[in-house]
């Protein structure tokens, strides 16, 4: 068929994905560490956005250019974003660390409730406009039918976010600290590590992707609501799943395939089915290969 | 013996006089079932408001057959299940007549109940087609337009912009789906605009950039959308910032400031339908006065449609001489009233006479009428 039309499917595929991937990595590190599904790691991202969207009004009324504001509301995104992240492990996670798995799970759920309710209240149900942020590049001009500045750099953060977490867990002191909390809490405890700030530490950093793709992707939609976060979330969620919950390339790889199974079925078949194509290849993955795409299936001693 | 026989003589004639005197002067009594709690309240209490202004108005110049109007407002949150109760409520209290229900699902639920008990019920809001087109309910008019002469408008105004080719989306609800598929069928029917693509979208997603490439593929110079703001703006910022220079046109659902206030500049072009505007009207100009010295605001959504409805409706008990569930039906069905929707009628399926959808351009941040 139509290249041209084929190549769009796939930039559109490909930009879906990395939205998804943005959050579905934050989610992976989490769960990697802890075996704690966060199911508020979207409302961190809910936040992300209203922080940036807040800071980013103050300062363009003020006069500021955009990709200052766009710089300074990320950074106050993050800040904002880690604070809620670390405060929530600490006061909805940590008391249950020692009971079962069930139990942290439906926190998470609460918080997720909460925070949504949390921004209802105290914001505003209805939904805002939030800005472009992202400037235009020039050298994309030859091609901005097919592919956005915003895209780009969306592209850029989810490879940079890959490869830095990557780094941090294979390769730093911290890393090998998180390895050893996720293989054996006890045992790292043991040797002196500090799993308090090792799980900290992970959430911040969870976070901390959250608000980036908060402020990245909000900008790039062009709409915001207290909403935004559980849909988003669950997506990732999915893709995460569908990648091997804990690994962090397989969040990204899982992304992309559910981002260019939507995109693709839409394209071809009907979009009034998107969101089925996305379970079907879900479901048919996680058959064959129920740990996902690069999960590994643990042994369990007995 | 002789003394109870006596007393229960008594009773029955206290009781007797009392139902006499009932028929007379007591009150009528007009339900305005609705929405007046939670995330839809402001749909519904512009119509308790409405109707209350009408009820104080007419009760200062003696009543209507010389019998003074009692408002019982009950609230049902736009939830089908307490509409049922509320009903019931309503029917117990032996209502004279019904402003409402508000949302469509509701006044679903609720209509045959009253409809048993023969109560005339005028909504002011709620515009499935089924209400009237299913022929169920002979005691139900509404003071809106119904879903599908959107669709006409709609219909109209793609025609007559001079579009051959455009693709209908829909967010897949029973709203914008209704919008879609009949302007569909309207736009098949008369075969001079060919429709090159019909699909859902699924609600709340990242990226509509998939089908947006979709309706590039398909040559569409046009988008048909039916559904409500939040993913008409999203779909409409897409649109522009992808260069696809296409119209788009809407529905009432899009039809709001808040989808300008959300698009903002992006908004700019977009056509949607949406009930005429006739609030510049006399009529309107003095109910919207009122509304503003009792409460101390602008009136809210459907709050021209309930003056019309309750207006039309004591007029029609004037009118019929009673307040007798045929004799109103028919006073409302044979007369035409001035409101504040203008001159207004109620065709034999109790759809409105004279009320109608426009087609609406947001030109320099504002909707204005389309004139053609």
């Amino acid at each position: 068929m139509d290249v041209g039309y084929f190549l769009k499917l796939l930039l559109s595929g490909l930009t879906r994905g990395s939205i998804y991937a943005l959050i579905a990595l934050g989610y992976t590190m989490v769960y990697g560490i802890i075996k704690l599904i966060n199911f508020a790691h979207g409302e961190l991202y809910m936040l992300g956005a209203f922080t940036g969207l807040i800071v980013a009004s103050l300062m363009s009324y003020s006069g500021i250019n955009p990709v200052l504001s766009l710089i300074v509301a990320t950074i106050i995104a993050i800040i904002y974003s880690s604070a809620y992240g670390v405060a929530i492990e600490k006061i909805a996670y940590k008391p249950l660390r020692k009971s079962q798995r069930l139990s942290a799970l439906i926190s998470a759920i609460g918080v997720s409730m909460f925070l949504q309710n949390f921004v209802l209240l105290f914001q505003t149900s209805d939904f805002l406009s939030f800005p472009n942020l992202i400037p235009t590049f020039k050298f994309l001009k030859p091609v901005e039918n097919y592919l956005s500045s915003a895209q780009v750099l969306i592209y850029i953060c989810t490879a940079l976010f890959l490869i830095g977490f990557t780094i941090l867990v294979k390769f730093t002191k911290t890393g090998k600290a998180m390895r050893a909390t996720s293989q054996d809490s006890k045992m790292a405890q043991l040797l002196g590590i500090s799993i308090n700030k090792v799980i900290s530490f992970t959430f911040l950093i969870g976070s901390a992707a959250a608000a980036i793709g908060g402020v990245l992707i909000s900008s790039q939609v062009g709409q915001i609501n207290f909403y935004i976060g559980f849909i988003v979330g669950i997506k990732a969620f999915v893709a995460a799943v569908l990648g091997g919950i804990g690994s962090l390339a397989g969040a990204v790889l899982g992304s992309f395939v559910l981002g260019l199974v939507e995109s693709f079925g839409t394209g071809y078949i009907s979009s009034n089915y998107e969101d089925l194509f996305a379970f079907v290849v879900l479901i048919v993955i996680l058959t064959f290969k129920p740990a996902g795409l690069l999960g590994k299936s643990e042994k369990q001693k007995v | 013996m002789k003394i109870k026989g006596l007393l229960v003589t008594l009773l029955a004639l206290v009781l007797l006089a009392g139902c006499a005197k009932d028929s007379k002067d007591a009150p009528i009594k007009i339900g305005v079932p609705g929405a007046q709690s939670g995330d839809l309240a402001s749909y519904g209490i512009p119509t308790v408001r409405a109707v209350e202004i009408y009820a104080e108005l007419w009760n200062k110049k003696g009543g209507v057959l010389g019998r003074q109007i009692q408002v019982l407002a009950e609230d049902e949150s736009c939830k089908p299940e307490l509409a049922t109760n509320v009903a019931a409520k309503l029917v117990g209290e032996k209502v004279d007549g019904i402003i409402g229900h508000i949302c469509s699902g509701t006044t679903k639920a609720a209509m045959g109940i009253y409809r048993d008990a023969k109560i005339v019920a005028i909504t002011p809001s709620a515009t499935s087609n089924d209400l009237t087109d299913s022929g169920e309910y002979p005691n139900f008019f509404r003071a809106i337009a119904k879903d599908s002469f959107q669709a006409v408008t709609a219909a109209k105004l793609v025609s007559s912009l001079g579009f051959k080719q455009v693709a209908i989306l829909h967010d897949k609800g029973d709203y914008g789906k209704s919008f879609a598929t009949a302007v569909k069928d309207i736009l098949e029917k008369e075969g001079n605009v060919k429709v090159t693509l019909f699909d859902g979208i699924t609600v709340g997603a990242v990226d509509y950039s998939a089908i947006l490439n979709k309706v590039g593929g398909a040559g569409a110079e046009a988008v048909v959308f039916g559904g409500y703001h939040p993913e008409a703006s999203k779909l409409v910022t897409q649109m522009k910032k992808s260069n696809m220079d296409i119209a788009f046109i809407s529905d009432d659902g899009v039809k709001d400031d808040t989808f300008i206030q959300v698009a903002k500049e992006f908004a700019e072009g977009v056509y949607a339908t949406g009930p005429q505007d006739t609030s510049s009207s006399t009529m309107a100009q003095e109910a919207i006065k009122l509304h503003e010295e009792k409460y101390g605001e602008k009136p809210g959504a459907f709050f021209l449609n309930a003056c019309a409805a309750i207006e039309s409706l004591l007029k029609a008990i004037e009118i019929a001489g009673t307040t007798d569930y045929d004799a109103v039906r028919k006073a409302l069905q044979s007369n035409k009233f001035d409101t504040t929707l203008g001159k207004i009628g109620f065709s034999q399926t109790g759809d409105p006479i004279g009320v109608e959808f426009t087609p609406f351009q947001v030109v320099n941040g504002k909707y204005v009428e389309v004139k053609y």
